[in-house]
């Protein structure tokens, strides 16, 4: 096990590597980039990562241009993370061989994908990757939609959103069906570590990532990602909105250590009204009118019983 | 710790699908990232199995779909070792998407095919339906007749694929049951010297290499995309071949035993040709001989590389004959079949005045008896007598019912 890389401050862990460079074609505000900054900089070992089809894929590796600089592969939308196995286990293979180029060297094995490549199309490979035990990690940015298509639903897509495939519309308030529990499904194959992230949480990510890549194992990562463009806020906003993501407890903070031990990792000191969290986005807007009102109220009800659900389960310790 | 040789007879009575696995022991493959289909599972079987008993040094990844078994072999080339993987049919078509993306990438995985029909209706026997559903997707595709070949095939498939000048995934292509499992006398490598006809993988833009990262599986738009596909397809039509040759010279030189781009049988004179794949070119040849006994000069042509398409070497083995059968083994669903098609390509713009007649044979594992190739060679010698097709352009072959042709 290699040293775990020291973090003092903001300042320098935002500018300490630079594995994944400022130039890529994400929107302005996109989130995608800070989490992906932010990963990589919690490590200074080798990476061999991947991106399956979405936003981060098609706007950072446009030909003849990379905005990588560690190996980066990406095959189609749902087989990132088999990709990543299949590496794991070349490394394995020639590590056994003595055919390593640099065996003295000890890498990280990622996989990127947004939640469509995850919830939906890819959740097959990733569930085949965490019940086989390869030492990768899966992270999510999680925009709740897909993005790069144009703003269709997925199955992390939340009540009362208004999205392409699911419009707001004269009799219809947009999504009908909750979001997938991506997280406890996950963990529930027994992986060592599952956790979920927000970007604005900088120093709970880090020490997420960290313990993540020191187990054994695979480990699932949900990573909160404000997009701008389908949730319809300022570009200025991003941190703003995931302040508000997890402080309003929509997206709350914890991991789970091998597939039981819940740990709530941020508990806000003021927990803001969901409503200030819904009002700050235009995927949302249709929920104040008179006729939706009873669903913001909904909205509030389903947070406080998942936050209390969470907390039952960190306290039942099973 | 490292692994066992193991001693092999001269020759050994194996299946086609344990030929296949043999040879990917004796190629020390690293990774195998698979998923189970009849008639091919025995060959990833055979590896673990070898894994099991220290007879090979790897990984075995036993993933949950032919499409990840793929996307794990992509992976693990990206990462620079050598790699194999065996499907058929259904997991043949599962996997179709990713056939390119390995293509694309250049990744020279080898893939043993062992030929199955696609449902509906469901069928687990042999026909070529999946060889054919695989022939844009940018690999080099070698065809294997019997055990035998699908040994010899397996070495021909990395040494061509790992070729630096060529870095293309390659299929090896065998018949379901019929060749995969029958058993046959199997002429076989002492371990050694199969390995170092293969040698030691060189891996080239590899993941693991630290000093120098690498992106894999770049986006394009119009601005690059098509001289990527332009140069993939300009690749395989000119560098492919050659090296093809240079490897069945290699290989007989190593083994005896010679194998060539297009098999052909008692061509020099032959008026009739059967154009065919796979096992029926053993049953043909047989009936060649016999209807030259009755004074009909038949020939036999095989394609042994069936991607790249052998357009010249077809053009040269049918350049004097009268009349001609191409036989498909898969029903081509509102065209005349893949190899009709691609030898009337071939033959157009040359000289040759050659009747050609397109028969569907064998689907869902349907024998092709040698009456059937008897009457067929009479047939295509009363075309070339009345110099003109007689029979309808496509016919089935021993299909029951009410006649079923077309055109
Ligand atoms: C097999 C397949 N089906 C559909 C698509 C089209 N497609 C590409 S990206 C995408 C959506 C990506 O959404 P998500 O994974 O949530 O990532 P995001 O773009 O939101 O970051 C879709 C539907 C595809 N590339 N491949
Ligand atoms: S559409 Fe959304 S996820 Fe995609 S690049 Fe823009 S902000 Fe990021």
């Amino acid at each position: 096990m290699s040293e775990m890389k020291k973090i003092k401050n903001l300042k320098e862990f935002s500018t300490s590597a630079d594995r994944f460079e400022g130039a890529n074609l994400l929107c302005p505000g996109c989130a995608h980039s800070i989490i992906v900054r932010e990963v990589l900089n919690a490590t200074n070992d080798d990476l061999v990562l991947s991106a399956s089809t979405g936003c981060l894929e098609v706007c950072t590796a446009v030909y003849p241009y990379t905005s990588w600089d560690a190996s980066w592969i990406h095959i189609g939308f749902e087989n990132g993370s088999t990709a990543v196995a299949g590496a794991e286990a070349m490394h394995k293979a020639l590590k056994r061989k003595g055919r390593l180029k640099q065996p003295e060297r000890n890498p990280k094995f990622i996989s990127f994908a947004g939640d469509g490549a995850s919830y939906d199309i890819g959740f097959q490979w990733i569930s085949g990757c965490m019940e086989r035990g390869h030492n990768m990690m899966h992270v999510v940015l999680d925009n709740e939609v897909y993005a790069n298509t144009g703003g269709q639903r997925s199955s992390s897509t939340p009540i009362g959103s208004s999205t392409t495939t699911a419009p707001a519309g004269r009799v219809s308030y947009g999504e009908k069906k909750n979001k997938k529990d991506m997280v406890s499904i996950m963990a529930s194959h027994g992986i060592p570590y599952a956790a979920q992230v927000a970007p604005n949480k900088w120093k709970d990510m880090v020490k997420k990532i960290q313990h993540g890549m020191a187990v054994e194992g695979p480990v699932f990562i949900n990573a909160v990602s404000p997009c701008t463009t389908e949730w319809k806020f300022d570009p200025k906003d991003t941190m703003l909105l995931t302040d508000l993501a997890t402080d309003s407890l929509v997206f709350p903070l914890y991991e789970i250590i091998d597939g039981h031990e819940l740990n709530i990792t941020y508990r806000p000191k003021n927990v803001i009204p969901v409503e200030e969290y819904l009002a700050a986005q235009g995927r949302f807007k249709h929920l104040f009118k008179d006729e939706y009102k009873h669903l913001i109220k909904e909205w509030q009800e389903r947070v406080d019983a998942n936050w209390e659900y969470l907390n039952r389960r960190e306290e039942a310790r099973v | 710790m490292a692994f066992d040789k193991m001693e092999l007879r001269d020759i050994e009575v194996w299946d086609g699908n344990f030929a296949a696995a043999q040879a990917m022991r004796q190629c020390q493959i690293d990774v195998v990232s698979a998923y189970p289909i009849t008639p091919s599972t025995p060959i990833v079987e055979g590896y673990a199995k070898f894994l099991a008993d220290n007879y090979v040094e790897g990984e075995f990844v036993m993933v949950e779909s032919e499409h990840a078994a793929m996307s794990g072999c992509i992976g693990a080339a990206a990462a620079g070792g050598r790699v194999a993987t065996a499907t058929s049919s259904q997991g043949f078509a599962l996997m179709v998407e990713t056939l390119y993306q390995a293509s694309g990438m250049r990744l020279p995985i080898v893939l043993n095919v062992v030929n199955r029909a696609l449902a509906a209706p469901l069928n687990v026997n042999g026909d070529h339906s999946d060889m054919y559903l695989g022939r844009d997707c940018g690999w080099i595709q070698l065809d294997a007749y019997c055990p035998q070949d699908a040994y010899d095939l397996n070495f021909i498939a990395f040494k061509v694929a790992e070729d630096h000048d060529v870095r293309l995934p390659c299929m090896v292509h065998q018949d379901g049951f019929m060749t995969s499992h029958t058993a046959q006398g199997v002429h076989t490598l002492d371990d050694d010297t199969a390995y170092s006809f293969v040698g030691d993988f060189k891996p080239m833009n590899d993941m693991l290499d630290f000093e120098h990262p690498v992106t894999h599986g770049v986006q394009t738009e119009e601005d690059w995309h098509f001289e990527h596909k332009a140069r993939q397809h300009h690749d395989l039509m000119t560098k492919v071949m050659p090296k093809i040759q240079a490897a069945f010279d290699a290989f007989e030189k190593l083994s005896g035993r010679k194998y060539n781009i297009v098999e052909k049988y008692d061509m020099d004179d032959a008026d009739v040709a059967v154009v065919c794949m796979g096992t029926s070119v053993e049953t043909a040849r047989e009936v060649a001989t016999e209807m030259r006994e009755k004074g009909i000069k038949a020939g036999v042509v095989g394609l042994r590389v069936v991607r790249p398409f052998p357009f010249f070497e077809i053009q040269e083995a049918l350049k004097d004959v009268k009349a001609i059968a191409a036989l498909d083994r898969s029903s081509p669903n509102g065209a005349p079949g893949m190899l009709f098609n691609e030898i009337a390509g071939a033959l157009f713009n040359t000289d040759t005045k050659a009747l050609l007649s397109g028969y569907i044979y064998g689907l869902g594992g349907r024998d092709l008896t040698k009456r059937h190739l008897t009457d067929l060679y009479t047939e295509l010698q009363a075309n070339a007598d009345a110099g003109k097709v007689l029979t309808p352009l496509q016919q089935f072959i021993g299909v029951r019912g009410p006649k079923l042709q077309f055109l």
